[in-house]
């Protein structure tokens, strides 16, 4: 049984801007066009682009679509705009129903204020009704797990604690569509369970999109996956095939970055493997050509995982002094010892500094892979 | 827009209520602090007339008296002037995530207005009186006044507010050219006589609101009726154009502020 469409987007386009000035200068000159009626002709102007490129999708009640991507593939702006927080400048957004958001959760607490006024506060941010909010207080609270504390000020909190009462608020709203933006990423085990569990219990009667960087969230939850690469839309169907996809354009899509500043002329950087087993050690070999003496310099690796984030580091003036860079060429051998990574494809980042140098004089961006085999498998960070 | 002014109508009164508990939960004098400031504004004319540093023209009334209306209207002004701008600013980062009728956080500012508006009068009549001036009904139309200055004020802050949320320039000079407009209003100085200054006086849209609200606390009818009511409709008008303006300008300006 084929459900309603609650959500369809068609030909979405948002346009930003580079630069801080110019951007308020644009500012000024589109609330200027909007007062006199004019329509942006939706053309780019000097120093912009195009975040959001026709980006098409729909989506029917009890569907849940993963919106996957790089930093800055556009993720958030998508989300902001099917929040009708800011207006695309090109196509359109049909939404049907109530529109929750568990986006900046607890948005609208005020610190000096005990846990139930702000909830109240924040129930009305959110479009709650004083009754509304009345006839599920107690829920609120005890979803939160704050019985205890609610008479507190919200300054006294953790803010694990800040983030639990702002989830219970925002999810006792029932929203036919609900967009989540990585709002989970805080807490502790039990509550990010039941958080999954309420969410799921939303599902059966919304259209949710999820924005997240953990395949193992995006695995749970939904069904379908949308692929976002530089703002448009690179894959459409399961999220299964759009996860493959993204591993595919993170393994491939972004090429390498290699910059070397003043005095350094040029710079080299090879692993002695590509492939290592787990718990074995690195190698890495650099070639460097200056032209001038460098004092106090040091190396440094970083390691990312497939998402992106950071899981290894690595600099060598923790492991010895200081290295004094000769001017002319010079080979150093860095020995990374025991890499206990799980079983995966990892990039590497490799920068060359000084103490007294406020920039790097080296950056080598993704400038390798690094297959680490075992036995070892990844876990995604939060299991539930 | 009214649907809209409407709907806001519950969140305004949450917000007003948080931020003015919040305001005063961390002090000891509590409400009394939207007195003090003009007070201690008060204290510094008097003693400057008094010394002979400030030569000021016969005000008709005791010259503490017509100080501390003065201020203490000037203030309710300044306050409104500055209300949206403030309000909008404070809640950037709900404002960026979060979509709810942006008339609350206006609506919200006058509320809080309104309240320490309040608290100025309640402790200013009986200080009037404890100088020697007896009001007599004519203090009924004060709250007229009142409106009119909140109207003004949010009017032109509403108008600046848009601007002001992208270029702080805005913000930081409010409180300078405020400083420079009371001197061109009857706040701590009488109205002069003749020459560019009397009519610098003459056409300040702030003249007949302030010797209105000061004729009316201090029990006559005042001197300038007739412009107080084409202030108060321009101003009208004027407020519904920034309300207007203020609606469609903030999805703009909330695609530059950061997420």
């Amino acid at each position: 049984m084929s459900q309603e469409v609650l959500v369809s987007a068609q030909g979405l386009s948002k346009k930003f801007c580079k630069d801080l000035r110019t951007s308020l200068r644009y500012g000024v000159i589109d609330v200027a066009g909007e007062l006199f009626g004019r329509t942006p002709d939706g053309m780019l102007r000097n120093k912009e682009f195009w975040a959001i490129d026709g980006v098409d999708f729909e989506l029917r009640r009890g569907e849940c679509l993963g919106l996957i991507g790089r930093n800055g593939a556009g993720k958030t702006t998508l989300l902001r705009m099917l929040n009708g927080l800011i207006k695309p400048d090109r196509g359109s957004i049909t939404m049907k129903g109530r529109v929750g958001a568990l986006i900046a959760l607890g948005a609208g607490f005020n610190p000096i204020l005990t846990g139930r006024e702000n909830i109240y506060v924040n129930g009305a941010v959110l479009g709650l009704s004083k009754a509304e909010i009345n006839a599920r207080f107690e829920e609120i609270i005890s979803f939160a797990d704050l019985s205890d504390f609610i008479d507190a000020p919200v300054q006294s909190y953790s803010s694990g604690m800040q983030v639990r009462l702002g989830f219970a608020v925002a999810s006792t709203l029932d929203p036919d569509v609900l967009l989540i933006d990585e709002a989970l990423a805080v807490g502790d085990v039990q509550f990010r369970s039941k958080c999954y569990d309420r969410i799921r219990e939303l599902q059966q009667r919304t259209a949710i999109i999820f924005v997240s960087h953990h395949r193992g969230d995006l695995a749970r939850i939904c069904d379908q996956g949308l692929l976002l690469t530089k703002g448009r839309v690179s894959y459409k169907g399961s999220i299964e095939d759009a996860l493959n996809a993204y591993d595919e354009e993170a393994a491939s899509g972004s090429g390498p970055v290699r910059m070397a500043h003043e005095p350094v002329r040029s710079a080299s950087v090879e692993l002695g493997a590509d492939e290592i087993a787990w718990g074995s050690d690195l190698v890495a070999r650099i070639t460097l050509e200056s032209d001038a003496t460098i004092e106090d310099a040091y190396f440094r690796f970083t390691i990312m995982d497939e998402g992106d984030e950071c899981v290894g580091e690595w600099r060598s003036h923790h492991h010895g002094p200081y290295v004094t860079v000769p001017a002319g060429t010079s080979t150093w051998e860095h020995r990374m010892s025991s890499i206990k990574l799980a079983r995966g494809t990892y990039r590497l980042n490799f920068v060359l500094g000084a103490k007294r140098a406020a920039e790097y004089l080296v950056l080598h961006y993704n400038f390798t892979q690094l297959t680490v085999t075992g036995d070892v498998v990844g876990l995604s960070r939060y299991q539930i | 827009m009214w649907q809209d002014l409407y709907a806001s109508k519950e969140l305004s009164w949450r917000l007003a209520r948080r931020d003015i508990s919040a305001q005063y939960r961390g002090t000891i004098l509590g409400y009394l602090w939207a007195f003090i400031l003009p007070l201690a504004n008060t204290l510094t004319w008097v003693f400057l007339q008094g010394a002979g540093i400030v030569k000021v023209a016969d005000t008709g009334m005791p010259y503490a008296v017509y100080v501390l209306t003065g201020t203490m209207l000037w203030q309710m002004f300044i306050e409104a002037l500055q209300s949206p701008l403030q309000q909008v600013t404070a809640a950037r980062s709900m404002l960026a995530k979060l979509n709810f009728p942006r008339e609350a956080l206006i609506v919200s500012g006058m509320i809080k207005w309104g309240f320490n508006a309040i608290v100025k009068v309640v402790v200013l009549v009986p200080v009037i009186m404890l100088l020697g001036v007896r009001p007599n009904e004519s203090i009924l139309l004060l709250p007229f006044a009142m409106a009119a200055i909140l109207v003004v004020g949010t009017a032109i802050g509403l108008l600046l507010a848009p601007v002001g949320l992208l270029y702080t320039d805005i913000g930081r000079s409010i409180p300078i050219l405020a400083q420079f407009a009371m001197f061109i209003t009857p706040v701590v100085f009488a109205m002069p006589q003749g020459g560019l200054w009397a009519r610098l006086f003459q056409w300040n849209f702030m003249t007949p609101l302030l010797l209105q609200g000061r004729a009316w606390l201090t029990g006559s009818w005042g001197p300038m009726a007739l412009e107080f009511l084409v202030v108060l409709a321009v101003f009208s008008l004027l407020l519904f154009l920034g309300w207007a303006i203020y609606r469609l300008a903030m999805p703009i300006l909330i695609e530059r502020m950061s997420s």
